[in-house]
């Protein structure tokens, strides 16, 4: 009985889709700049520093916030920033 | 003929192996030249010698399809079915069933016959995974005969660094004989991808981690455990801190399948603690992507995610095990998941009260992490044989010792570590309390638990990351 050996893939393999990066811009100008905080001590710290610098550069800013830094942002969260921003800027800190 | 090729009229199946086959030939060669005989023969083309209707059946699809168990066996078709059938050498039977008034006039009335091919080690599940639809959706890698699978395996970045056992349809097939759940059937979304995971590619992993298909409900029941939201696996996979996720199997069932609650029981040596939690990683690595330098960001890790699985020591009634101080009754398997990043000894020879023991833990247990951190860690005290003997024999219950703990085990305000393993988290009320002591494990909490060996005063730490977002989880195992 010598024929070919099968084995089963013991992935996802759905997982092998590659989805494509939305194209970066070249730019902020005009753009909505979503800060998300992570809820890691200082995070804050560095995206207020962020905000005032982008602000002042005359661009939208809206503030977010995960509930715990040790969970994945809930679907309605991710939803609500790619409805409302251009661009996320996620800051880790501690 | 039929669709399978199997004729109508006389047909035997036979080896040339079989001492009652070779005896019967020429009972063999009458039939043929009376009635007309396709004679199937298991393992060697030319037996038996100088009948025409020889079939080579070493593929054993007829033997498989006809469900062939002993040979030899004569059996009658008509019309694509089976007529009757004669299992063994009985004379007359053969008579009766061929037709034949004076078959096998020189033969002995009866003998015996032998195990069909069919019946040899793994060949049901190598049978049926050839010659039947086996309703699998994995993928199939179909790599030549002389190719080297664990290589394979490799090179397809299926493995945790050591060799895994191939997942071949056979092993799969055997391993989900060891449920009773349908192969298609999803469990839930494992993290880090949050993709589906099926019964199947549970057995495929578990094969690869060399459980045996009677570890298969625990296996299911651990999976099913580690995405229960509370447990959080996608944290502990993708944290830069060094957990694993540990597990802990209460109840008949880690007994029947011969797991160590005992001696090194958080080390080799033992196939279901190991290929266990073996599996649980392969699931984690394989369906989920949790791959290390990858969405897994450990600056450490630590050796217990290759795997980290035991059993609670239950033998002495005097304690409740973990599983019931859970709730559940006595006689339920459980699996437990918790998060472990090692195991940290504490060794006192002296002590011979709990006073004396306390004091060891006490301050083994204030020093987890840092001796001055009350956030963000946890940690189960695994109390060791002789350590347990200390207790039993002064009549403490589990609550006492607890109780005793909860007393000792408080670090004040003022010597908080700043930060959020400390004092970040606290709010000015409690800042403006110097002297409040506040429980070391205030967000992670502790549990209590029993193994290890009974020689040897010795009881363990295995600590970890631990808050409201990360929590132990325990499930019943459905058989």
């Amino acid at each position: 009985m010598t024929r070919e050996q099968v084995m089963l893939d013991p992935t996802a393999e759905a997982a092998a889709e590659q989805k494509p990066r939305i194209p970066r811009p070249h730019a902020l100008d005009g753009l909505t700049v979503g800060l998300l905080d992570i809820n890691k001590p200082r995070g804050d710290e560095f995206l207020d520093r962020l905000e005032t610098l982008l602000t002042g550069r005359g661009l939208a800013v809206r503030r977010y916030r995960k509930e715990r830094f040790s969970n994945v942002a809930s679907d309605g969260l991710r939803r609500e920033v790619a409805e409302a921003c251009d661009v996320v800027v996620e800051a880790l800190a501690d | 003929m039929t669709e399978n090729g199997i004729p109508d009229g006389l047909v035997a199946v036979v080896k040339r192996d079989c001492p009652t086959c070779r005896l019967i030939a020429p009972a063999l060669a009458e039939l043929a030249q009376a009635r007309g005989l396709a004679v199937y023969c298991e393992d060697d083309p030319d037996f038996p010698e100088g009948i025409a209707g020889v079939v080579d059946g070493r593929e054993l699809e007829a033997s498989f399809r006809l469900g062939i168990e002993i040979v030899p066996t004569l059996l009658r078709r008509d019309r694509g079915r089976e007529a009757a059938r004669a299992v063994g050498w009985h004379r007359d039977e053969w008579r009766a069933l061929s037709g034949v008034a004076g078959l096998g006039a020189t033969l002995p009335e009866s003998r015996p016959g032998c195990g069909s091919r069919t019946q040899e080690p793994g060949m049901a599940y190598r049978l049926k995974a050839r010659f039947t639809n086996t309703g699998l959706a994995s993928r199939e890698i179909r790599l030549p005969a002389e190719a080297d699978l664990e290589q394979a395996c490799y090179e397809r970045g299926w493995t945790d660094g050591l060799p895994v056992v191939p997942p071949t349809v056979e092993r799969v097939l055997e391993m989900l004989d060891g449920c009773r759940r349908a192969p298609g059937e999803a469990i839930g979304l494992m993290p880090p991808n949050l993709v589906e995971c099926t019964v199947e590619k549970v057995a495929i992993n578990a094969v690869m981690a060399g459980c045996l298909p009677a570890y298969m409900p625990v296996v299911l029941a651990v999976a099913e455990a580690a995405l229960i939201p509370e447990f959080n696996l996608h944290a502990i996979v993708a944290t830069t801190n060094a957990v694993a996720p540990v597990v802990m199997v209460n109840g008949p069932i880690a007994r029947a399948i011969g797991m160590n609650a005992k001696g090194n029981v958080f080390g080799q040596g033992n196939r279901a603690n190991a290929s266990i939690g073996r599996a649980l990683q392969l699931l984690v690595r394989n369906v989920g992507g949790g791959l290390p330098g990858e969405i897994d960001r450990a600056v450490f890790g630590n050796p217990g995610k290759y795997s980290f699985c035991f059993a609670e020591d239950e033998s002495d009634p005097r304690w409740d095990s973990y599983a019931v101080e859970k709730g559940f009754p006595p006689d339920a398997s459980t699996v437990t998941l918790f998060a472990g990043d090692g195991v940290t000894p504490i060794i006192d020879h002296t002590a011979r009260t709990p006073e004396e023991l306390l004091v060891s833990y006490t301050d083994a247990l204030l020093a987890t992490y840092n001796r001055r951190q009350v956030n963000e860690v946890a940690c189960f005290l695994v109390v060791g044989g002789e350590h347990q003997q200390v207790f039993y024999q002064a009549g403490w219950s589990k609550a006492d010792l607890r109780r005793a703990l909860d007393e000792r085990l408080t670090i004040p305000v003022h010597e908080l570590v700043p930060g959020r393993a400390g004092l970040g988290p606290l709010g000015p009320e409690i800042r403006a309390q110097p002297d409040l002591r506040l429980p070391k494990f205030r967000t992670g909490g502790y549990n209590i638990i029993r193994a290890g060996g009974s020689a040897g005063k010795y009881s363990a730490i295995v600590s970890a990351i631990g808050s409201s977002g990360l929590r132990p989880v325990t499930r019943e195992i459905a058989p």
